[in-house]
């Protein structure tokens, strides 16, 4: 009963600390009111009787500690306690707790963001439900998702593995909902996507399977939340209502729920429409075709019970199947698994690793922080060093002052922490609302949650202890009665000698870690400067891009090419303009059309025949070469001439040439096979350029003219030096004459090429920010060395001038090693950097560290670094007066 | 009358046990308790009395309620346990011991010893 009661006591006053206080203080207070009464009764008059009765009662505040002490929480009155007292000591150095606080929440906020992004990209699932057992299906060695239709159909029914497969394709759509004809983006799913992924609709229904029968049949619309919100206002009464999707009626169905914006992690959806209406949304149905791989992406979740090993087994045996049956379309049909978020294999890895290296980069500049804090708390210490020994002389615990030290660490840590997060949160929710690259719906969905404020207070929180651990030894070791006996000098003379020290250790791998990121920063800068310079094979400069689909504003057949035509004679009389070409799409733009080509001499038109696979496939006008001063090597260009009634004809890049015709000059007036069996004949040659990515390898590429191969998707290259504002708007209102329903997208090419550049420029942005954020770091770290060797040496200093040392040998004395830390630590750093950045080539443009410009450049900054950060240290070294030094002392 | 005595060490507890065995008191209670039957011969000052009082509860000698005092008044009142009663016995039986041992010594003659 005792224990239990004691017990109950103790804990009730650990959580409710101000419910015992306010007690506490209450029965003090009827204590003296009581006393009061008599004392009243005697014929004081109340209010001097209650003062009298306050007088003897004694030090109030000193009795309630007594309770408190006497309660047993003295755990919690002793932090509170040691909280206030370096709240006090704090107060009484804002500076070092300004730079303390500012350094880690840099350092912490920094970390936030990037787990925050990792986190976001690598660790969180789709939100779909049970997301742990949800694949996508890659096929072949190089892992491609696209599948065809037919394909489709039999990996779905075939398996056995697999609770329902699911697959879904990206379609730009124009959307007319009685107003202004938008152009939206659209998830074209199977019938079964809704239900194979487990997910509620918020509002109305979602169709299904039963919805569906046969082309055409189901012209349905679900509505993402989001755009449910932007584009109908969050109107309820939205369900039932039809709009016009490429001119054709479709009926809006429900809306998904807010947490599902699709099965891609950064592209968000406007709307699901069911796959049978390909003909309308898309201009053209291959549902039937097995060798068009049109399908974006399957996904299902793995059945219970299957691992994922068994599942690709079961794959696998579907796809000899596939191969054995239609060998005259598909080969090489075995499969793996990947997680869909980021297209599978496709950005998985590299975003995988370059997340992980920005978190190594993060976490390595937390750990620079941390050893400048431990260095500075060090330098604190040793300061410090009479008040800890005396107050150990006077009865003080080791463990009392060691708390206390790390009280202090903590509360920087904590606090630091607390900006740092809420730097980063603000940061994130900006990311999350950012769209990089506009003509798409890509989003970086990064909001922190629960795991983000986690990781920080727990980073926030080691940090505290790896730098407050630093001075500990230096505390441990401390003999009151030979420091009280010293004086001010005696403590750390020890340390001054030529032994390298912990703190000289932590400077140089601080030093090392900046001249890593410097030099990878700048091998990225360097390298996303000699991209804007590269020749693509095109000439994006003095160019507008005019991108829309025909199919969007409900053009099909041969309405297409006589539309793009009257659309390039009618740019082509605008003032100013020197010449208008077409492509299906433009090169470097995010979209892409490939095929496979045979040779002449194949009869056998199976994929094991192909000569080149996955040739670029461009369907432009006479005039593109022109427009995009994409340089013509050998023969001729396309012409008008070149149409349905002429011989097929085709422009092909020297690789191809190469690749199919052996070389060059023997490719001219040869001809090879399209995967129909189409005998194509070569007529032209033009230079290699970029296509898809800027790190891509040389790639094939053909070019067919727009009028024997019709395309929907339309990109008008217009070239001319005017303004730009007025030729947009020249344009606009020029294509708004001929159709005023086609969605316009218009944009410069530089513009145009946000996509291809994006990843090297959030990897030049990101290691820019982290670069400087280590520069700073090593900036104060060398400062508070160099700062506190010239302070400890400053008679030594005196000394020598009294002597009639040069201004260069007092320097060298003062801060040579605090040059030769930095000289280490930078040529440390450099050759990792090099290492690095071999890591960056896949992400950059041609980033190479072998070039002078980023070898010179590292070199200056570091020199840089150094010298602001000795700066004031020298001057003051060389500013001793020795006279005025000598006398002091 | 005499100045009145200062406390020893550790006899404030079986003073606040023996004047709570008498009867619940609140904290002012126990203190007039105490004058009244050690004669106001011993020198308490007042909030002393709190600590001591915190000191028994937490060890689980004496139990606490709210009430209200003979003058209207909220206050805490303070009563023995079981264990208190018990404490309180053993105290006063080694308590007796020590001071007539204390007291058979400090009458003793010079010449006797």
């Amino acid at each position: 009963m005792k224990l239990l009661d004691s017990l109950r006591l103790r804990i009730s006053s650990l959580f409710h600390p101000s419910q015992v206080n306010t007690e506490m203080e209450e029965e003090l207070r009827s204590h003296i009111q009581l006393r009061a009464d008599d004392l009243e009764r005697s014929g004081l008059p109340r209010p001097e009787a209650e003062r009298r009765a306050r007088i003897e009662f004694g030090g109030r505040e000193k009795y309630k500690e007594e309770c408190h002490q006497a309660l047993g929480n003295t755990f919690i009155e002793n932090l509170i306690q040691d909280v206030r007292f370096r709240l006090r000591v704090l107060r009484k150095s804002p500076g070092f707790a300004i730079a303390a606080v500012l350094t880690l929440a840099l350092a912490i906020g920094a970390n936030a963001v990037v787990f925050a992004v990792l986190n976001a990209l690598i660790l969180r699932p789709l939100n779909v439900p049970h997301a742990e057992s949800l694949y996508t299906i890659e096929r072949g060695a190089d892992k491609n998702q696209s599948t065809s239709y037919p394909d489709y159909l039999d990996l779905r029914d075939r398996n056995r593995s697999f609770d329902g497969l699911t697959a879904y394709t990206l379609a730009p759509v124009g959307l007319d909902t009685g107003k202004n004809p938008s152009q939206a983006w659209s998830y074209e799913v199977t019938g079964n996507y809704f239900d194979a992924l487990g997910i509620q609709p918020f509002l109305g229904r979602f169709f299904h399977v039963a919805d569906q029968h046969g082309p055409n049949s189901a012209p349905y619309l679900v509505l993402s939340y989001a755009y449910w919100h932007s584009h109908f206002q969050g109107d309820r009464g939205v369900v039932g209502r039809v709009v016009q999707v490429n001119k054709h009626p479709f009926t809006i169905l429900g809306v998904a729920p807010p947490s599902f914006r699709g099965t891609l992690l950064f592209f968000s959806a406007d709307f699901w429409l069911p796959m049978v209406q390909q003909e309308q949304v898309q201009g053209f149905a291959v549902l039937n075709d097995r060798g068009q791989r049109d399908i974006y992406m399957v996904l299902g979740h793995v059945r219970a019970g299957f691992t994922p090993a068994q599942a690709v087994a079961d794959l696998n045996s579907v796809g000899s199947y596939l191969e054995r049956t239609y060998p005259r379309d598909d080969a090489d049909m075995t499969y793996s698994l990947a997680r869909p978020g980021l297209i599978g294999s496709m950005l998985g890895p590299p975003v995988k690793g370059f997340m992980t290296g920005m978190m190594l980069l993060a976490g390595l500049i937390l750990l620079a922080a941390c050893a400048n804090l431990g260095s500075l708390f060090a330098a604190r210490a040793a300061d410090r060093g009479r008040e800890v020994a005396l107050r150990l002389a006077l009865g003080s615990s080791r463990k009392r002052i060691l708390r206390g030290v790390f009280t202090e660490a903590l509360l920087i840590s904590l606090t630091g922490g607390a900006v740092g997060l809420a730097g980063s949160i603000a940061l994130l929710r900006a990311l999350s609302t950012w769209r990089p690259v506009p003509e798409f719906p890509v989003y970086v969905p990064v909001n922190p949650d629960a795991h983000v404020y986690i990781a920080a207070l727990l980073l926030a929180l080691v940090s505290g202890f790896l730098f407050g651990a630093v001075p500990v030894r230096q505390i441990l070791r401390t003999n009151p009665y030979e420091v009280v006996k010293a004086g001010t000098t005696g403590i750390i003379a020890g340390n001054a000698g030529a032994r390298i020290t912990l703190r000289d250790l932590l400077l140089v791998v601080q030093i090392a870690i900046c001249g890593v990121l410097v030099t990878s920063s700048l091998v990225a800068v360097r390298g996303l400067v000699l991209t804007m310079h590269t020749n693509f094979g095109f000439e994006p400069r003095n160019a507008m891009l005019v991108d829309t689909r025909l199919s969007m504003a409900g053009y099909s057949g041969d309405r297409v090419p006589a539309m793009q035509r009257r659309m390039i004679d009618a740019l082509k009389a605008i003032p100013g303009v020197q010449s208008v070409g077409l492509v299906s799409y433009v090169p470097l733009g995010g979209g892409a059309s490939t095929a496979d080509v045979f040779t002449d001499q194949t009869t056998d038109l199976r994929p094991a025949n192909v000569v080149a696979a996955n040739v670029e496939r461009y369907e432009i006008s006479p005039e593109y070469f022109q427009a995009a001063r994409t340089s013509l090597l050998a023969g001729r260009a396309l012409s008008w001439h070149d149409d349905k009634n002429a011989p097929r004809v085709a422009v092909v890049n020297q690789l191809f040439a190469r690749r199919v015709f052996g070389s060059v000059p023997g490719a001219m007036g040869r001809y090879f096979k399209m995967e129909d069996g189409t005998r194509v004949q070569v007529v032209g040659i033009v230079e290699d350029g970029k296509y898809y990515q800027l790190t891509e390898a040389a790639k094939t590429a053909m070019f067919l003219p727009f009028l024997q191969s019709p395309t929907s998707p339309t990109s008008v290259v217009v070239r001319s030096g005017r303004d730009r504002e007025q030729l947009a708007a020249a344009i606009r209102s020029t294509l708004r004459d001929l159709d005023a329903s086609l969605p316009l997208n218009i944009q410069t090419w530089t513009q145009g090429l946000n996509s291809a550049l994006f990843p090297s420029r959030v990897a030049t942005v990101s290691l820019g920010v982290l670069g400087m954020m280590g520069a700073m770091l090593s900036i104060t770290g060398i400062f508070g060395m160099a700062a506190y060797s010239v302070s400890k040496r400053l008679r030594e200093i005196g000394i020598r001038i009294a002597l009639g040392a040069q201004r260069k040998e007092v320097l060298e004395a003062a801060l040579g090693r605090a040059f030769k830390l930095l000289a280490i630590g930078s040529a440390a750093g450099l050759v990792l950097g090099f290492l690095a950045t071999r890591v960056l080539a896949y992400i950059v443009y041609q980033a190479t560290p072998r070039d002078p410009v980023v070898l010179a450049g590292v070199v200056f900054a570091m020199s840089l670094v150094g010298l602001l950060a000795t700066w004031i240290p020298a001057q003051r070294a060389l500013s001793v007066d020795p006279v005025i030094l000598l006398r002091a002392e | 009358m005499a100045d009145p005595a200062q406390l020893l060490p550790g006899t404030l507890d079986l003073l606040i046990l023996r004047a709570v065995s008498l009867g619940p008191l609140h904290g002012y209670g126990v203190l007039l308790r105490i004058g009244q039957i050690s004669g106001n011969a011993l020198l308490i000052e007042q909030g002393a009395l709190y600590p001591g009082l915190f000191r028994l509860l937490r060890q689980g000698l004496l139990k606490a309620s709210w009430g209200t005092s003979e003058n209207n008044r909220r206050a805490k009142f303070y009563e023995l346990t079981a264990a208190g009663r018990k404490r309180l016995r053993e105290e006063t039986d080694s308590w007796n011991r020590l001071a007539s041992a204390i007291a058979c010594a400090l009458s003793q003659q010079p010449e006797e010893t």
